[in-house]
């Protein structure tokens, strides 16, 4: 396998209520590659199958049948507390409905993937706080997220997201809950993340304009890939030079 | 690490559903604040009494003339008077002056004091109501003769003139000790005037007179129940004296006390004391024989039995624990329900099985030990002022306390494992789309 590929998924098949009557197959066997530093965007309109896909690259669900690989480790062969760990470390998830705990200050939030980690206090809220100074959320680090705007629970979510260097950031919907402007604001952040810190993103998304912005699009149709194309998005800095 | 952190996170559940978690608390909080009050009630009754039973004396021996238990040899007479029926005590069965002082000669090591007393006038039913008149006023008094040992072990402080002379034991002279409580009630409270009076007893009909020597201080009994200003005293006599009055002088004595030295094991004494007697004064007696009862284990079987009753009150008590506990559990299975979504990302952001166990579980720990150190503080003051009630000072056990904790932090987990257990099994992806 090259050392580039960070995610390798070969005839992914999964299907629910396995055994039983009602018994169907959701992605009948998929197979794509996503590159190290890639920002690539996953369509498809619902049902397609991309939230099923998504449970399976962000190691919440294992598939009925085929292989995949992230970061070199086989996922098939990994055992529930493995998982954990790797959830921990290698991926960052960010939601489409934030999921941010309650009561627990943006800080605490932050922080807490790297106590499942094991960090250190001090070294937890170091770093926690350096990561909200990267999504420009210093000054309201001790507010609860029922004190945030949507737009601000998302930069911490994505904060969260980065807390433990996770090899890949897995964004659900993430702006499907904001106001176009707010959303514009969150897709830079993740182009800033992919474009200064090079790191890999899958984006989920039902919408075809966002996922223009993305490096490649791969598009799902009834639990098949039906295209591969390469976005239009060139850069922020061609953006901002508009 | 995790730990504080999951306290931290569960009181600040607590915090958002105060009213909720106080309500959770409730069952916990009156279960432990039951069993702390009775402990701490059945606690200081215990001390009191044993208290009171040590002041009595612990290495204290009662040696009586008691009827034979019929399991005992008392057939070998061929004379039985049936079951029911035992003939009254005579002269003869009593414990004589002979047989005293060869017991004390043979056991000198073991026995430091024998203590005899006699109340003057007092037949079957007790001695009648006795009082010292002087003009107007008068005070209650009983008449009591102790002998040298027990005014040696019993030692009162002497305020003014002396205490009885050897003289006085041995002839059965007519003087008598007061207390300071009758000097202040009759002479104003000065003892030296009383020194050398005559004073007069009466009873019923009959009156006693004795010299004055000395006045010793009053010290109230224990278990009286509230203060008298007239509380009975004492006239203290030399015991042939009482005897002389009684016209028991030649009498033997059914009942008398051993103070054994320090080193002697009371419970095996007393079965060396009742063989000593039995069977050498009372083989032959076909009705009577001599019983001992060491005070150690009087008390020994009374705080069992005070132990017995406080733990069975407890248990009773304990049952609305019990109640509490699944009152925690269930409020932990809505809390759970309400947190699926949480549970869900805790697990996406890579939280094991066991944290969110963990989580869970700290949490309903949590309830239980603030609703125990909320029952503790309440039990306890309840517990104080019931003693307090009863007239007493209440002695917390410290004992009850540490269990208290313990068994609702006991509570907490045992109640909280299901819970904790069912919200760490939660599927991530299920937990992650939960509404």
């Amino acid at each position: 396998m090259a050392d580039n590929i960070m995610l390798d998924l070969r005839n992914i098949h999964k299907s629910f209520f396995i055994g039983t009557p009602n018994e169907f197959e959701v992605l009948h066997g998929l197979n794509f590659t996503v590159n190290k530093g890639e920002f690539v965007s996953i369509v498809g309109q619902s049902g397609s199958g991309k939230s099923t896909l998504m449970n399976i690259i962000g190691a919440l669900d294992r598939p009925t049948e085929g292989e995949y690989t992230l970061d070199g480790i086989d996922i098939e062969k990994a055992k529930d507390s493995e998982l954990s760990v790797l959830r921990n470390k290698k991926i960052g998830f960010v939601f489409q409905t934030y999921n941010l705990i309650a009561r627990t200050s943006a800080l605490k939030n932050v922080e807490l993937p790297m106590m499942y980690a094991g960090m250190g206090r001090a070294e937890r809220t170091e770093r926690a706080k350096m990561l909200l100074e990267e999504v420009e959320m210093t000054d309201r680090m001790m507010h609860k997220p029922d004190e945030l705007s949507g737009g601000q629970k998302q930069r911490v979510a994505i904060a969260r997201a980065m807390a433990n260097d996770p090899a890949i950031i897995l964004a659900d919907e993430p702006t499907g809950a904001l106001d176009s402007a707010t959303g514009r604001l969150i897709m830079d952040i993740f182009h800033k993340l992919h474009e200064e810190q090079g790191k890999t993103i899958v984006l989920i998304t039902h919408s075809p304009e966002l996922s223009q912005e993305t490096e490649r699009i791969i598009t799902l149709k009834d639990g098949h890939i039906i295209g591969e194309s390469k976005g239009t998005w060139t850069g922020l800095k061609a953006k901002e030079g508009e | 690490m995790l730990f504080t952190e999951n306290v931290l996170v569960a009181l600040a559940g607590l915090k958002a559903n105060i009213m909720r978690s106080l309500l959770t608390m409730l069952g916990i909080i009156i279960g432990i604040a039951s069993v702390i009050a009775i402990m701490t009630v059945g606690n200081s009754i215990t001390l009191i009494v044993n208290s009171t039973m040590q002041d009595i004396g612990a290495n204290n021996l009662q040696v009586g003339v008691m009827q034979k238990s019929s399991d005992s040899e008392s057939e070998d007479t061929g004379m039985n008077y049936g079951s029911g029926y035992v003939r009254d005590m005579t002269d003869d069965d009593l414990i004589t002056k002979e047989m005293i002082d060869s017991f004390k000669a043979e056991y000198s090591d073991d026995i430091k004091y024998i203590l005899l007393q006699e109340n003057v006038g007092e037949d079957y039913y007790g001695a009648p109501a006795s009082k010292v008149t002087k003009g107007s006023k008068n005070a209650n008094v009983k008449i009591v003769g102790y002998n040298v040992d027990y005014m040696k072990f019993n030692k009162r402080e002497v305020l003014a003139g002396r205490e009885f002379l050897a003289q006085d034991y041995l002839e059965g002279k007519k003087v008598c000790m007061v207390s300071d409580k009758l000097v202040e009630r009759l002479y104003k409270g000065d003892n030296d005037s009383v020194i050398g009076q005559e004073i007069e007893v009466s009873q019923g009909g009959t009156y006693y007179t004795y010299h004055v020597v000395g006045v010793y201080k009053y010290v109230s009994e224990q278990f009286a129940f509230g203060a008298s200003d007239n509380p009975t005293t004492e006239i203290m006599i030399p015991l042939m004296t009482a005897r002389l009055e009684n016209h028991n002088q030649n009498k033997g004595f059914n009942f008398m006390m051993l103070v054994t030295s320090v080193n002697t094991d009371n419970s095996t004494f007393a079965t060396t004391v009742r063989d000593y007697f039995n069977t050498r004064y009372y083989a032959r007696n076909d009705a009577y024989e001599v019983a001992a009862i060491s005070m150690a284990s009087m008390m020994d079987s009374m705080n069992t039995m005070i132990n017995m009753i406080q733990l069975a009150l407890s248990v009773i008590a304990g049952i609305s624990l019990v109640v509490g506990g699944i009152g925690v559990m269930n409020i932990m299975l809505v809390s759970i329900t309400e947190r699926t979504k949480e549970i869900g990302t805790r697990k996406a952001l890579g939280a094991k099985n066991s944290s969110i166990r963990l989580q869970f579980i700290t949490e309903s720990v949590v309830i239980c030990v603030i609703g125990g150190i909320i029952g503790i503080i309440l039990g306890v003051i309840l517990g104080t002022i019931a003693v307090k009630l009863m007239g007493y000072s209440a002695a917390v056990s410290l004992q009850s306390i540490i269990i208290a904790v313990g068994f609702s932090m006991a509570i907490g987990i045992f109640f909280g494992y299901y819970p904790a257990n069912k919200a760490a099994k939660l599927n991530p992806i299920d937990a992650l789309r939960y509404e």
